[in-house]
């Protein structure tokens, strides 16, 4: 029997893998000593935990497990990282380059380093969510010190492409960051080979905890440094201070671990399972899928349905958790600014869905997914005047329509 | 956000969705809000022309739940009334039976337009002047 309703919303949050709270289990209860207790078993046990934690999340990104530094989550690994090269490279340069699609730990983190007297150069994407290599190059100048382009997007699953960025960032002298919250256990990402001299990520996007995340410094080739955005007792190389939160690190290595074994199998299944979701959908007239599905993240569909109003739509799928491209918070919609910067028109914003797959997703759930959107589009459509219109081959665009 | 157990019936059994036909003289259509807003409604309204009495009710709407209970609620309530009484529905009253938090106001001050909209387009078709009253008043 199916349970409802079905959780599509995995880019919001993972649901813990059971072996990971397996993991974490001890540390909540008998291994509760602080990492940085140097004189007792109970301290020693604990960083012996973290250690070897570090060691799952290096193997898979393929960095140095000295070149992880623990956070509260992909937020505060943004923050860090951003402010903190702002702030240590602020001799070099106070230029840093972003697009306009990131997430806001990173778009607000800029407003906040313009306060600070930076300056943000924010890059457009085009139609599928991708920058352009070009506009990159042009915008970079002696001042760059950081450009921040995420790997993978959080709405359209969009994979930007990190390694020609990078290397534009390298030549130019300034640093690459990249907030791989999306992407990293769900795609091979190598920080080596991608060229990353940072990256922020969290464990509760990965089956991991919520609360804990990391952001990769790199230690050589260069040996990238940020400032502490918060002081006390200098943990984390003095980059990041406060207790380390032991279950939560011990959560997030062993969800590394875990997405580095399964990651090929998963990928493969949820591929298969999103492409058979987005097909279906498809044959509704009129819909169209938002973001490159060329470069995209395996476990992402995002699907606008014209002509059907998106906090309705949301009503109809009931049955289904998945966020919709309005943020209805207030009596005006807000429509998502990650469509709208792919040039996508308020009430194509406004008309999509997000499904975002999981590791426990099943095809039984898809199958239900498939035919209850396909009964709400319908439904509202036969409801809906503009369908009505459209179908009659009005010009909706030519209409004087009554602004209130 | 949780809507009312009125609104939910509303929206999944919609009354009187569908098209009369706009060439009829007896058929006044009203058709309001805008697509970038997030709500456009479709009211239309048959009139018995001689009793003045409105005999059937019909609606099609793109938005939110409420926005489609509202003018679900409006053709129930507008069959049997005459074009007088039905000129005299306020949208307050609507707010009341689908209990609409004050985001929603909106949606049912939409529905009174879609409501007067017709009515006029009933009038300009019959000869009769355009209610000043009834026009939009947001």
């Amino acid at each position: 029997m199916l349970k409802l309703p079905i959780y599509l919303d995995n880019n919001a949050t993972t649901p813990l893998d059971p072996r990971v709270l397996e993991a974490m289990m001890p540390y909540l209860t008998e291994v509760f000593g602080n990492a940085a207790s140097r004189n007792h078993p109970f301290g020693w046990a604990a960083e012996e935990a973290v250690d070897y934690a570090r060691e799952q999340i290096a193997a898979l990104i393929n960095c140095d497990p000295k070149e992880i530094i623990f956070t509260s989550g992909a937020t505060e690994s943004d923050n860090l990282g951003i402010k903190g090269v702002f702030e240590m490279y602020s001799q070099k340069g106070n230029h840093i380059i972003t697009a306009t699609t990131e997430h806001k730990a990173v778009l607000d983190t800029c407003k906040h380093i313009e306060k600070l007297g930076g300056r943000v150069t924010y890059l457009p994407v085009d139609a599928e969510g991708l920058i352009s290599l070009a506009d990159l190059e042009a915008a970079m100048t002696p001042e760059t010190i950081l450009v921040t382009i995420m790997y993978g997007n959080n709405e359209t699953g969009t994979i930007q492409p990190i390694r020609e960025i990078a290397a534009i960032a390298h030549k130019h002298g300034a640093l690459f960051m990249t907030d791989g919250t999306q992407a990293v256990g769900k795609i091979p990402v190598d920080v080596i080979a991608d060229g990353i001299d940072l990256m922020a990520f969290t464990a509760h996007k990965m089956y991991g905890p919520k609360g804990v995340g990391a952001l990769y410094v790199r230690r050589k080739n260069p040996r990238v440094k940020v400032t502490a955005q918060m002081d006390g007792g200098g943990h984390e190389r003095g980059m990041r201070s406060g207790t380390l939160n032991v279950p939560g690190i011990v959560g997030l290595g062993k969800a590394c671990e875990l997405a580095r074994l399964e990651m090929a199998a998963d990928t493969e299944r949820l591929s298969k399972m999103r492409d058979r979701l987005e097909k279906e959908l498809l044959t509704l007239e009129e819909s169209y899928v938002n973001g490159s599905r060329e470069h995209r993240l395996p476990h992402v569909a995002n699907i606008s349905f014209k002509y059907v109003e998106g906090e309705g739509l949301m009503m109809g799928v009931k049955d289904l958790a998945v966020s919709s491209g309005s943020a209805c918070t207030s009596a005006s919609l807000e429509p998502s600014y990650v469509l709208k910067a792919l040039g996508l028109s308020d009430d194509l914003a406004h008309s999509s869905l997000r499904f975002g797959l999981s590791r426990f997703t099943t095809d039984e759930q898809i199958d239900y997914a498939i035919n209850h959107v396909k009964e709400a589009v319908t439904k509202l459509r036969e409801m809906s005047p503009l369908w009505e219109m459209f179908k009659e081959g009005i010009d909706l665009s030519k209409i004087e329509w009554a602004e209130h | 956000m949780a809507y009312s157990d009125k609104v939910i019936d509303h929206y999944s059994n919609p009354r009187n969705v569908g098209t009369l036909d706009k060439s009829k003289k007896n058929v006044g259509t009203g058709l309001v809000g805008a697509p970038e807003c997030g709500d456009v409604m479709r009211l239309q309204i048959e009139v018995d022309e001689t009793t003045n009495t409105i005999t059937d009710a019909k609606f099609k709407t793109f938005g939110c739940g409420s926005a489609i209970a509202s003018s679900s609620l409006a053709t129930e309530w507008l069959k049997g009334k005459t074009v007088d009484e039905a000129l005299a529905i306020d949208n307050m009253e609507i707010v009341e039976e689908l209990a609409l938090p004050p985001v929603k106001i909106h949606c049912s001050v939409l529905a009174e337009d879609a409501i007067k909209s017709a009515i006029n387009d009933y009038r300009v078709k019959n000869g009769l002047a355009v209610l000043e009253e009834a026009k939009s008043h947001h």
